[in-house]
C-alpha cells in the first residue's frame, strides 16, 4: 500500500514544528517515510517526551531510603518492609474524558492499572482526582456522569476498590475537564519486573487484546489546545473491556510467577512505537517487529495505523526463549493474544517490517534520547494583589454557602457509585481524609490521598505546591499513616505562553521544597500541558497522590466522635482568608494570596498526631474551609451535633495550613495538653460534640436541616 | 407511525460484547465465525403523520438520546 507524501502541511498535522522536522531529517539523513513520521510524532509529541517539563522535572527529589524505584518506569515502587513493596503512579486521561467521557475515563483507570501490574503488583487501590467546569455549563452534567460511570464501570469490573480522590468545579474546567487516574498495587521486593530489554536474539512477544485503530492520532491529539475543529480530529475512540484486563492481569502475574519474563512494558498512549521503543532504549538494545504477526481486529490495517493505535488492554514482553512454550500456553489458558512479533537485535536499530516492506528504519536510542528537550521561557508569577476587603457575612451563611456547594458538599453520589470494598481489605471508604487498606494478609496497611488546592497555586505557585504535598501530609496523617512518597500528576495549560511555565516551574519548586521538608519524595508522575481550551488555560492543578504506610492496624484512627468529646484544634490559627473557600463559594471572590505553609509545622504538627493518636477518638486535616467546615463534617459524620466557640469569621473560615481538628475523650485533654506543650505545638480547646444542633459562636442550627443541605447540594447541582 | 433505530458501534470501535459472543459461539462448536458485532433495536410510536416530518424527529432523537454517536451509528427506517 503505497504512503503519503510527506509535506509540510502533514508535518504540521503531526504536531512537529518545523524546526523539529529539520532535526528528524539531520538525525536520519533522509526525508523519513509516513509510518516513520507517525513514530517520530509518537515519541516527541509532549505526551510521551516531557520535552516542556524534563529540565525542571530533574529537580525533584525521588530518592529515599524507602524508594526502591523512582521514575522512569511505569510506576514507582516503594518498600513497606517484610519484603513487602507498594508501586503507584497517578495519570491523567483528560482529553479523551472531554470528548467521550464514559469510556475516557474507563480506559484511563485501565492504563493506570496496567502501569501497576506491569511491574509485577496486584492491584489493591484506585482514586480519581476529577475537575469540571461549572455545574450551570451546559457540557458538565454530561462529563460528570460519563466520567463518574466510567471510573466504577472499569474499576468495579476489574475488581479493585476505589477508596479516594477529589472532586471539584471551576468554570476554568468549562472546555477541558481532568481525569487525573491512580492505582497502587502490591508485590515482593525480589519480584518486581522491569521495561529494559536484555539480550539480544530474544523474542518480543506481544500479548493481551488485538490492534484495532482504537485512537490513531490520540497521542498528538493529547498534547494540542483543544479549538472549536476538534470534532474533525476526533480519532476512533478506544474503548476499555475491563474483564479482558483482569484475564491480563492474572496472566501476567502467572506468567511472572513461571520465571519466563525478562522484560515487560504496557502499551499505552503510542501502543506499539512506545513500549517497543522504550524496551530497547532502557537495555540499550534495537528491535526488529514484524508487523504481520500482531494480532489484528480489523483488516487492512497500515504499518503506521499498527504503530500508532491505542487499543487498549495490551502488553509487550521479552520472552526468556526457552519458556515460550509455557508462556503461550498461560496467555491460551486465560483466552488471550500471544504472538511473537520481533526479536532483540545487537544494533542500534527499530526496524519495522510488513509483508516484504520496510517501514521504517531509524536509530533506535535516538527516537527517545534525542527527543528535543525546551528550556522555555517563563515569568515568575507577580506577587498576588491583597485581599479585597471582606463582605460581611453570617456565620450560619457562611457555613450553608459551602455546604450547600457542589466543592464542598457530601460527595456520596460519586464514590457510592464505585466499589470501595472489593477484595474485602478496605478498612476506610471514601468519605474521610484519606482510603485505606489493608495488606492483604498481613497486620498493615497503606493510606491513599489525592490532593490539591488549585486556586492556591494560581495565586502563588510555589505556596500551592507546597500546599498541595502538605496537605496530602496530613491526610494520610489524619488517619494514623506515616507518608511514604508522592506521585505528581502535573496538568496546566500551554507552556509555550511564559506565564503558564512560570506556574509550572514555580509549583514544582514548592513540591520539591515539600517532598524534601516532609520526607516524602516523588516516585512517579504525569505531565498534562495544554489544557486550554480556544486560549483560556484551566486553573493550574498539580494533583498530588500519596501514599502512607501504618504499620500495625492498631495505628489507624478512624473513629467518630462521642457525645461530650472535645473539639480540640492543632496548630496555629492566624485567620488567613485570602483565595478562601468561603470567599469563593459565598462571594465568588478569588482574591488575595495564597495561605503560606510553614513545612516545619507541618512536620512537628503531623509527628505529634501520630505520637499521640491513642488520645484522639477522631482526626481531621483542615483544608479549605477551615475550621467550620472540617467539625461540620467530623460531626456529620457522627450523626451529632457540635459547639465551636468562635464568633469571627477569620477564625472559623480561615485556611491557615498545618492544622488538624481532633476529636478527645475529656478524660485524655489533660494529657493530650501536656504533650503538646513538650513539643512546641499549638493546641486549642474551641468547643465540643454531641446534641443535635450545629452552634458557631451564637448562631445554632439544627444538624438535621444542615445534613440534609449537605447530603443533597451536590446531585441539587448538577440536576443527576 | 412506527419508526425502528438501529444503533450500531461504528466500524473500527471495538465490541467486547460481540467478542464474547463470537468467543461463546467457538466454543459451542459453531466453527468459522470471524467477527460478531451487536448493536441495539428501538421501535418507537409516533404521532407524526407524515414520514419525512417523522424521520427528522428520530434522527434529532438519535442525535440527542439514542445513539452516543461519538462512538455509535443509528438508522432510521420508518414503517
Amino acid at each position: 500500500m503505497s504512503e503519503p507524501q510527506i509535506t509540510p502541511d502533514l508535518v504540521a498535522a503531526h504536531g512537529l514544528k518545523p524546526d523539529e522536522y529539520q532535526r528528524i531529517l539531520q538525525i536520519i539523513g533522509r526525508e523519513p517515510t509516513f509510518t516513520e513520521l507517525g513514530i517520530f510524532s509518537a515519541m516527541w509529541n509532549e505526551h510521551c517526551s516531557y520535552k516542556s517539563s524534563k529540565i525542571h522535572l530533574r529537580k525533584l527529589p525521588t530518592t529515599g531510603p524507602q524508594v526502591i524505584c523512582g521514575p522512569g518506569e511505569n510506576a514507582g515502587v516503594v518498600d513497606i518492609g517484610d519484603g513487602d513493596a507498594v508501586i503507584f503512579k497517578m495519570e491523567s486521561h483528560n482529553h479523551p474524558s472531554y470528548i467521550e467521557p464514559h469510556q475516557g475515563a474507563a480506559t484511563g483507570v485501565g492504563g493506570i492499572l496496567r502501569d501497576v501490574f506491569t511491574m509485577g503488583a496486584r492491584p489493591i487501590a484506585a482514586m480519581n482526582a476529577l475537575s469540571f467546569g461549572l455545574p450551570s455549563h451546559p457540557k458538565t452534567a454530561h462529563l460528570v456522569k460519563g466520567v463518574v460511570e466510567g471510573v466504577g464501570g472499569y474499576g468495579n469490573a476489574f475488581g479493585v476498590p476505589t477508596v479516594g480522590g477529589e472532586v471539584r468545579f471551576h468554570k476554568s474546567y468549562n472546555g477541558n475537564c481532568l481525569v487525573n487516574a491512580f492505582a497502587a498495587g502490591l508485590a515482593r521486593t525480589n519480584a518486581i519486573f522491569y521495561s529494559a530489554a536484555s539480550g539480544v536474539g530474544m523474542p518480543v512477544v506481544y500479548l493481551g487484546a488485538k490492534t484495532g485503530r482504537d485512537g490513531v492520532g490520540g497521542a498528538t491529539m493529547a498534547s494540542a489546545e483543544f479549538d472549536e475543529t476538534i470534532e474533525e480530529k476526533r480519532p476512533t475512540v478506544q474503548v476499555g473491556d475491563p474483564f479482558t484486563e483482569k484475564c491480563l492481569l492474572e496472566a501476567c502475574l502467572e506468567l511472572m510467577a513461571s520465571g519466563a519474563v525478562i522484560s515487560i512494558q504496557d502499551m499505552g498512549a503510542a501502543g506499539l512505537t512506545c513500549s517497543a521503543v522504550e524496551m530497547g532504549d532502557k537495555g540499550g538494545l534495537g528491535i526488529r517487529l514484524q508487523l504481520d504477526d500482531v494480532p489484528q481486529r480489523e483488516t487492512n490495517m497500515t504499518a503506521y495505523e499498527m504503530m500508532l493505535s491505542e487499543s487498549q488492554e495490551r502488553m509487550l514482553m521479552v520472552l526468556k526463549p526457552e519458556m515460550e512454550a509455557e508462556a503461550r500456553a498461560i496467555f491460551r489458558k486465560w483466552d488471550l493474544d500471544f504472538a511473537i512479533v520481533g526479536e532483540t537485535i545487537p544494533e542500534d536499530r527499530f526496524l519495522i517490517l510488513h509483508g516484504n516492506e520496510v517501514k521504517a528504519d531509524l536509530p533506535l536510542s535516538k527516537l527517545a534520547s534525542s527527543a528535543p528537550e525546551y528550556d522555555r521561557p517563563w515569568v515568575e508569577t507577580p506577587p498576588a494583589p491583597a485581599l479585597v476587603p471582606v463582605p460581611e457575612i453570617g456565620l450560619l451563611d457562611g457555613l450553608q454557602a459551602l455546604i450547600g456547594s457542589p466543592n464542598h458538599a457530601h460527595k456520596g453520589w460519586v464514590y457510592e457509585q464505585y466499589d470501595a470494598q472489593v477484595g474485602a481489605d478496605t478498612l476506610v471508604t471514601p468519605g474521610l481524609p484519606a482510603g485505606v487498606v489493608r495488606v492483604h494478609g498481613t497486620g498493615k496497611a497503606l493510606a491513599f490521598t489525592s490532593d490539591v488546592t488549585p486556586r492556591y497555586v494560581r495565586a502563588n505557585p510555589v505556596q500551592g505546591g507546597r500546599q498541595a504535598v502538605a496537605e496530602a501530609y496530613r491526610n494520610l496523617t489524619a488517619v494514623g499513616a506515616l507518608p511514604l512518597a508522592t506521585t505528581d500528576n502535573l496538568n496546566f495549560g500551554n507552556p509555550e505562553k511564559p506565564e503558564i511555565m512560570g506556574q509550572f516551574v514555580g509549583a514544582l519548586k514548592g513540591i520539591g521544597e515539600a517532598c524534601i521538608a516532609l520526607d516524602m519524595p516523588i516516585v512517579s508522575g504525569n505531565v498534562s500541558l495544554y489544557n486550554e481550551t480556544d486560549g483560556q488555560p484551566i486553573l493550574p492543578t498539580p494533583t498530588i497522590g500519596a501514599v502512607g504506610l501504618l504499620k500495625s492496624l492498631d495505628e489507624l484512627i478512624a473513629g467518630k466522635p462521642e457525645t461530650g468529646d472535645l473539639a480540640v484544634l492543632v496548630g496555629a490559627t492566624k485567620g488567613h482568608l485570602g483565595q478562601s473557600a468561603l470567599l469563593a463559594e459565598a462571594f465568588g471572590i478569588e482574591s488575595g494570596d495564597a495561605p503560606p505553609v510553614d513545612l516545619a509545622a507541618e512536620r512537628r504538627n503531623g509527628e505529634f498526631i501520630r505520637a499521640n493518636r491513642k488520645a484522639l477518638r477522631a482526626c481531621t486535616d483542615l483544608g479549605d474551609g477551615g475550621l467550620a467546615l472540617a467539625a461540620f463534617e467530623l460531626a456529620e459524620a457522627a450523626g451529632l451535633g457540635v459547639w465551636i466557640d468562635a464568633n469571627d469569621i477569620p477564625f472559623l473560615f480561615g485556611e491557615d495550613q498545618a492544622r488538624y481538628l481532633v476529636a478527645v475523650a475529656q478524660a485524655d485533654l489533660a494529657g493530650l495538653q501536656a504533650a503538646a506543650k513538650a513539643a512546641g505545638v499549638p493546641l486549642a480547646l474551641v468547643g465540643q460534640f454531641g446534641g443535635e444542633t450545629v452552634t458557631l459562636g451564637s448562631e445554632s442550627a439544627p444538624m438535621a436541616e444542615l445534613s440534609k443541605l449537605y447530603r443533597s447540594a451536590f446531585a441539587a447541582a448538577l440536576g443527576v | 407511525m412506527k419508526a425502528r433505530v438501529t444503533v450500531m458501534l461504528k466500524t473500527g470501535v471495538l465490541d467486547p460484547q460481540g467478542e464474547a459472543i463470537r468467543h461463546a459461539l467457538g466454543s459451542l462448536g459453531f466453527a468459522g465465525v470471524t467477527g460478531v458485532r451487536q448493536g441495539k433495536v428501538i421501535e418507537l410510536e409516533l404521532a407524526a403523520t407524515e414520514a419525512a416530518t417523522a424521520e427528522a424527529e428520530v434522527k434529532a432523537m438519535c442525535e440527542k438520546l439514542l445513539a452516543n454517536t461519538v462512538i455509535e451509528s443509528y438508522r432510521v427506517e420508518i414503517l
